[in-house]
């Protein structure tokens, strides 16, 4: 499976290399290797990218109806630590790969069983984060507010949930990261998200395989700066002015 | 729509499939069982040179970033100015999918294990070096001024009083990125740098479940155990603090 480098260690080739993964996704390139027949391109870059944020969005999604209000109860009621950071460490534990393979060889391949997969990896990071964030808030504010006479559920709502979005927004986008890495090696499991560049090289060649990774790194790069956004959106001005 | 490969996903990937001796399946290995029991006991040798291989890189990648990570903490620590831009700098590399990343220092370190180590131990830098700073800036300034009444240098104050005290949250830090190392480090497979990955990923297909299960167990399990001895390096490092549970 390893072909020989096609470039040496200097700088020339290097940008070259890149030059040539840049133009692969702008302009269909005539592959050596499929015998005339034009790869890549703009449309097919774009149609990749999309369904990789197709995947993550639908992924992302079922990880957080799982995990938040899971996370918000159980920190809400102090119980289940063991079992929430177990989930935690057990599920850095998992290898991405593993379970990709596992639900493509025995479950079957497509959006259907890859999204499910996918959001399992994103449960654990969300579950813990949201337990954790929960559990610090400060009890003398679930207090006061009990004493306000709020319910349970307005108590979860409206104080320990906003506390708690710095935290519960990092494991947010530590599910995000890895939903988006592990989506990369979804086509094994009949799905084409830009890993198809990467994984199909013998179809791509050397320029997809860069082509595809420039494109990953942007993309994971870009949810990670909106996730940021959107935690500091979601984030009250009172506690932004405690952490600076 | 199918890839390439899926097609060709089914078909027996050279003598992978197959019990050794006679040459036939032992059970039904390549269905949709779980597990085949005859054929795990038969092959379970295959699988030692890639745990080593595994092993090999993950420590190596661990050490590297380790040492990497605690330098950019001192030195952050000293020069606060830097904390803010260090910790965007290895959030992006954190942030990088691996594989993705693999290939983009292709064209530069090619295949192999090289790329690897360099990718697997930039993984671990945010994780280290954001524990560090913070354990740090969580030691008590009563105790430091006592260390400096008592005559202490920085310099001692830093490594008898500060990274002791700090060592709970460096170890923690260290556990999470040991953990996901070894997690990640099947991907290493699409770099052709070997490890447990081979077992699930092997020649251009997916194997079959005994074997992706075995893969994944053994790669859960070494997680588990270097989490286990880690926790109880900091317990005996620490006896004036008790650990605690997170």
């Amino acid at each position: 499976m390893a072909k020989g480098e096609s470039a040496v260690n200097l700088p020339h080739p290097v940008l070259a290399s890149f030059g040539g993964a840049v133009e692969f996704i702008f302009t269909p390139q005539t592959s050596n290797v499929t015998g005339g027949n034009k790869v890549g391109g703009f449309d097919k870059s774009l149609e990749l990218v999309l369904k990789h944020l197709e995947v993550t969005v639908i992924a992302l999604a079922i990880a957080l109806i799982v995990a938040l209000p899971l996370g918000l109860y159980l920190g809400h009621r102090g119980k289940g630590e063991l079992f929430a950071v177990g989930i935690g460490n057990a599920g850095r534990a998992i290898p991405e790969l593993a379970v990709i393979a596992l639900v493509a060889v025995l479950i079957g391949v497509g959006l259907q069983t890859v999204a499910p997969a996918l959001a399992i990896l994103g449960i654990a990071p969300i579950l813990v984060n949201t337990y954790v964030g929960v559990h610090q808030v400060d009890p003398a504010a679930v207090e006061a507010a009990r004493g306000m006479g709020m319910s349970e559920l307005d108590i979860m709502r409206k104080v320990e949930l906003p506390l708690a979005v710095p935290t519960v927004m990092g494991g947010v986008r530590a599910a995000a990261i890895v939903i988006i890495a592990t989506a990369t090696i979804a086509p094994l499991a009949g799905v084409e998200t830009l890993g198809d560049f990467i994984i199909n090289r013998n179809v791509y060649g050397e320029n997809g395989l860069l082509a595809g990774a420039i494109l990953v790194a942007l993309l994971a790069l870009t949810i990670e700066g909106l996730l940021a956004l959107l935690q500091s959106r979601l984030t009250s001005d009172g506690l932004k002015l405690k952490t600076v | 729509m199918a890839s390439p490969f899926l097609i060709a996903a089914g078909e027996v990937g050279g003598d992978f499939f197959h019990e050794r001796s006679s040459g036939t399946l032992p059970c039904q290995a390549q269905s949709s069982h779980l597990f085949c029991w005859d054929w795990a006991r038969e092959n379970i040798d295959r699988y030692g040179t890639p745990t080593v291989q595994h092993l090999e890189i993950v420590l190596l990648s661990v050490a590297i970033g380790f040492i990497v990570a605690f330098a950019l903490a001192l030195i952050a620590h000293r020069t606060r100015w830097l904390q803010p831009p260090l910790l965007t700098a290895t959030g992006i590399l954190y942030t990088i999918p691996s594989i993705a990343f693999f290939f983009l220092l292709l064209p530069v370190t090619g295949f192999g294990r090289d790329t690897a180590i360099i990718v697997l131990s930039a993984y671990t830098l945010q994780i280290i070096y954001r524990n560090t700073v913070l354990g740090l800036a969580n030691v008590p300034a009563s105790v430091k001024d006592a260390a400096r009444g008592m005559g202490f240098t920085s310099r001692q104050i830093l490594w008898k009083v500060e990274l002791p005290l700090a060592l709970p949250e460096i170890i923690a830090g260290l556990r999470i990125a040991v953990v996901s190392t070894i997690a990640i480090a099947t991907l290493v497979v699409f770099i052709s740098a070997g490890g447990l990955g081979t077992q699930i990923y092997g020649s251009g297909n997916l194997t079959f479940p005994t074997s992706i299960v075995i893969a994944m167990a053994i790669v859960m399990t070494m997680a588990f155990l270097f989490d286990l001895v880690l926790l109880t390096a900091q317990r005996l490092a620490t006896p004036w603090r008790r650990a605690r549970a997170l």
